[in-house]
């Protein structure tokens, strides 16, 4: 299933004003410790159900990921897996709280000012080949990261402000990132950055191959990272075989080393359905990512398993139309059309003549929530609660489609179509991904919501590269229908999305200007809210732009799914996420529950 | 059963399906394209004639269906409230075939919409989006075959009777055509077609690709025919008298090949409607909202529909009594003519 995922922003500036929340994680020294450690190991104790050691989890990765090394990738399978089992970063967004909480940095100090964070960094910690992490291997990260013939991925987010983060080191447990802007409590930055182990990397660096250096096929030796799990086995084609990092940083509240897993093996099942039918058949342990129909087909015979709804995720579905100034290469009939997609009350009347709610019986079966902004109810702290949410109105909608200066006349078959004031017919096609069975679907609905304004929409579901070569690229295309998962509940998440000058603004993306008044608006409040360093501030700058959104409707908003979720019963520790990875997001302490759990249904 | 009568019956048999298809609007209750959004895949509803008091109705009756509380899946059948059947009532609108406005529909009922086979994703009633996209499959099969056969003819019969390089160019190219890897061209020329093709655009776009593909093998046949013919002794007579290539063919050699085209025909026409149900299927053919066999079915590539809603798969049974239709009649023509084994040797095209 190929879905918008891909052109999420990869920026995650620094949220301010969400300050420690981590009151019940008190890092404490471990007993136990193994043999050959030389320092002593604060170990981060996690709450919740004691495990049990052993065993192997099974899961689908819907593509086989590009490499395993976390400064080139920028496909979702591969973050999924680098970032979510093999990796750790120095402070962590819990993906059930949706707050920062200590990981490899053990506690972080603020200075008045908010342009010094000081990092104390976890003692004893080490990579997944023995070796000890210290202040180098985060100097060397932050060096290759910034570092511009390297081309990482993560750069575009340590630039705040126009100018790089600057990191100094004050001792081997102890760093200091310097901001040239005051931020508030900026710590989300640092969840999802990868920390790279300079004894392996610092030559292939030096050598400017660093790109070039943990591709699949490295073998597992030469591999090393922080997260729960190492590099065991890659079968081109068929699975990842990951095992447990004996070295891991993090213990139960008995002292137990996680994580709790042997072995953690990613399957390639590109096919939503393939994937079902795995899991139906026991051949993988957890399902995440479920289509409302096929979560209802796994839940009718539960065998063995349980399936779970977690309530309303993070995915934003929309129409959008074509926004974008007419260029030379522009058709004239496509210039007739941008000119109604230009008039605010024509999406307006869209809007109020979409049935959202039938978006989300028919389409989610029920799972899911009718949307008019953004935020979906599954963020807890952003969401405006005065933006309005209209039921459908095909009266209110003829009231705008007048007003903006259209009329109806009667049709060859007898039926009433809309004209624009130079009489031509209203009619455009909707883009939507060919593999979206969803998304297509929510099209065909509004295709026949506009059919009772007169307008004469055609569904076009194309393959999702051509659709996003369209959208972004050519801009051949009247409308669109699409879906944004943001991977943060942070506003600044989706900053691409909202500032003119993003590349996935996609109703007018990368503005070297912003085109309009309101858009000019948005970009301020964004860049406010960046500044803000209080949660209120920030909040009431985002507020704003919801209202902003939900007037001038650049995007219609629909609906958002359920995260939708099975495990089988023998799993412990089991507690499914808004926030993606989903399922995995606590890999480290998931565990089987042995015979006595998994021998009964 | 009489020679003569046997080919004669499948005829008729044939005649009265496509005669059901064209007048779609009226054995349709309701319009393909509406949706009722509170019933979604719905079961069929069964006819009853005794209701669940034991009382007997003349007048067929269904009962409503309904979700049970706060439910989603599955719809119950509510017995408190039978729909009785009602027929000739008015209706949609619609254009009896095609020409002819028209309201009256064979049956409905009054208080709620009655589905018979059930209803899809959105809601539609099922048995009319049957009915009316075979107008597009089958009407897609006979142009199409309709159209090869022209061109088969054509190009059969020149390289036939001309021979020489003419019939070494001719059956190459067809050689050609039978090879190319046609789904995967289907797929280039659909990139690069405009966005927003009008149904009526792409349906012509269907035929048209239907005919390109399928002429070479009825070329071929015929082909074949016209090479025998042009050597029997009658031909040749009539050359020897003076008669132009024009004259010879018209006269002579095409009425010989009648026999060939004529069960060809009816070995095309199911053939090229499952063609347009491929293209369908895979996406490739007329757009939403417009039913047709291929595209009722391609709602079974979900496996949450697959397993879950067998009504679904009603337009796959469709085409059985078309497909018997016209193999029945294929083979009688056969019986009847004899060409059983030029048509045997050569088989189908390959879809």
């Amino acid at each position: 299933m190929v879905r918008m995922t891909r052109l999420r922003t990869f920026k995650r500036l620094l949220s301010c004003g969400v300050l420690l929340a981590s009151a019940g994680v008190i890092p404490k020294p471990a007993s136990g410790l193994p043999p050959q450690a030389r320092s002593p190991e604060e170990l981060l104790a996690l709450p919740g159900e004691i495990g049990k050691r052993g065993g192997r989890l099974v899961v689908s990765l819907r593509a086989e990921p590009k490499t395993l090394n976390p400064v080139t990738a920028v496909d979702a399978p591969s973050r999924e897996v680098i970032l979510g089992a093999m990796q750790a970063d120095l402070i962590h967004i819990n993906r059930a709280t949706q707050l920062t909480e200590p990981a490899l940095a053990k506690s972080w100090k603020v200075s008045a000012d908010g342009l010094q964070y000081t990092l104390t960094l976890r003692k004893g910690a080490r990579f997944s080949d023995g070796q000890p992490f210290d202040a180098d291997d985060l100097l060397f990260t932050f060096r290759v990261y910034l570092d511009e013939n390297v081309h990482a991925t993560q750069r575009d987010q340590l630039i705040v402000g126009g100018k790089p983060i600057a990191v100094r080191k004050v001792n081997a447990q102890t760093v200091v990132f310097e901001f040239t802007k005051p931020y508030g409590a900026g710590e989300r930055l640092f969840d999802g950055l990868a920390i790279l182990p300079r004894h392996l990397l610092e030559k292939p660096y030096a050598e400017g191959k660093l790109s070039q250096v943990w591709t699949l096929a490295t073998p597992a030796n030469q591999w090393a990272g922080l997260g729960p799990f190492r590099l065991k086995e890659y079968i081109a084609g068929q699975k990842l075989v990951l095992e447990r990092n004996p070295y891991y940083w993090k213990q139960d509240a008995k002292e137990n080393r996680l994580p709790y897993l042997e072995e953690l093996v990613f399957l390639f099942v590109p096919n939503a359905d393939a994937q079902v039918l795995r899991f139906q058949s026991g051949e993988t342990d957890l399902i995440s990512r479920l289509g409302a129909e096929n979560f209802s087909v796994l839940s009718r015979e539960q065998r063995g398993y349980t399936m779970s709804d977690a309530g309303p995720g993070l995915e934003y579905n929309f129409l959008f139309f074509n926004l974008n100034e007419p260029g030379a290469k522009t058709s004239p009939d496509l210039t007739r059309k941008m000119k109604w997609f230009r008039e605010a009350k024509f999406r307006q009347a869209i809007s109020a003549a979409i049935d959202r709610n039938a978006i989300v019986r028919l389409v989610y079966q029920g799972r899911g929530a009718a949307l008019w902004g953004p935020v979906t109810p599954g963020n807890r702290r952003w969401g405006n609660a005065s933006v309005r949410h209209p039921q459908r109105s095909l009266e209110q909608a003829r009231a705008l489609l007048k007003e903006a200066g259209f009329t109806w006349t009667t049709g060859t078959d007898g039926e009433p179509g809309l004209v624009d004031s130079e009489a031509n017919p209203v009619e455009f096609s909707i883009l939507s991904s060919s593999t979206n069975a969803d998304r297509t679907k929510m099209a065909t609905l509004i295709q026949d919501d506009l059919k009772q304004l007169g307008i004469h929409a055609q569904v076009v579901p194309i393959e999702f590269r051509s659709l996003i070569d369209r959208v972004t690229q050519t801009k051949q295309y009247d409308a669109c229908v699409q879906g944004l998962v943001s991977f943060d509940a942070d506003p600044t998440a989706d900053l691409n999305v909202w500032l003119s000058s993003g590349g996935t603004h996609l109703w007018n993306p990368s503005q070297a200007h912003p085109a309009t008044a309101w858009e000019a608006e948005i970009d301020k409040l964004m860049e406010q809210q960046l500044d803000a360093p209080r949660y209120e501030q920030r909040k009431k700058a985002f507020d704003r732009v919801q209202e902003i959104l939900a007037d001038k409707q650049p995007m219609i908003f629909l609906a958002s799914p359920d995260i939708l979720v099975g495990a089988k019963n023998s799993i412990g520790n089991f507690h499914p996420a808004a926030l993606e990875p989903y399922v995995l997001w606590n890999v480290e302490q998931l565990y089987f529950r042995g015979t006595s759990g998994s021998g009964r249904q | 059963m009489s020679k003569q009568s046997g080919w004669k019956r499948w005829l008729v048999a044939l005649a009265v399906l496509h005669g059901i298809i064209a007048c779609a609007g009226f054995f349709a209750p309701y319009d393909p394209a509406e949706q009722d959004r509170d019933h979604p895949y719905l079961p069929p509803m069964k006819l009853h004639l005794v209701d669940s008091q034991g009382h007997f109705h003349a007048r067929p009756f269904v009962y409503a269906a309904q979700l049970p509380d706060d439910a989603l899946d599955p719809f119950e059948k509510s017995t408190a409230e039978p729909l009785p059947l009602h027929f000739f009532v008015t209706g949609a609108r619609y254009r009896l075939l095609g020409l002819v406005p028209f309201r009256m529909h064979l049956f409905g009922a009054q208080k709620s919409r009655i589905y018979l086979l059930g209803s899809d994703a959105y809601g539609r009633d099922q048995l009319s989006r049957i009915l009316y996209g075979g107008q597009i499959s089958l009407l897609a099969g006979l142009l199409g075959a309709g159209l090869t056969l022209f061109l088969g003819v054509l190009i059969g019969a020149a390289a036939g009777y001309y021979g020489g390089w003419r019939d070494g160019l001719l059956m190459r190219a067809a050689e050609l055509f039978v090879a190319l890897p046609w789904l995967y061209l289907l797929f280039a020329l659909r990139a690069f077609l405009p966005l927003s093709v009008s149904p009526v655009e792409s349906f012509l776009l269907i035929v048209l690709v239907i005919a390109l593909v399928g002429w070479a093998r009825p070329a071929r046949l015929v082909r074949g025919v016209v090479l025998s013919l042009k050597e029997r002794d009658f031909v040749r007579a009539a050359r020897a008298f003076g008669a132009t290539d024009g004259y010879l063919l018209r006269r002579h050699i095409l009425p010989g090949t009648s026999s060939v085209v004529l069960t060809q025909a009816a070995i095309l026409v199911p053939q090229f409607v499952l063609a347009e149900m491929t293209l369908s299927f895979l996406g490739l053919g007329v757009p939403e909202p417009v039913p047709t066999w291929g595209s009722l079915l391609a709602s079974l590539q979900q496996y949450s529909v697959l397993v879950s809603y067998w009504w679904m798969y009603v337009p796959a049974l469709a085409i059985v009594p078309f497909f018997l239709g016209y193999l029945g009649l294929a083979s009688a023509l056969q019986r009847e003519t004899g060409t059983e084994k030029i048509v045997r040797t050569t088989g189908g095209a390959r879809w």
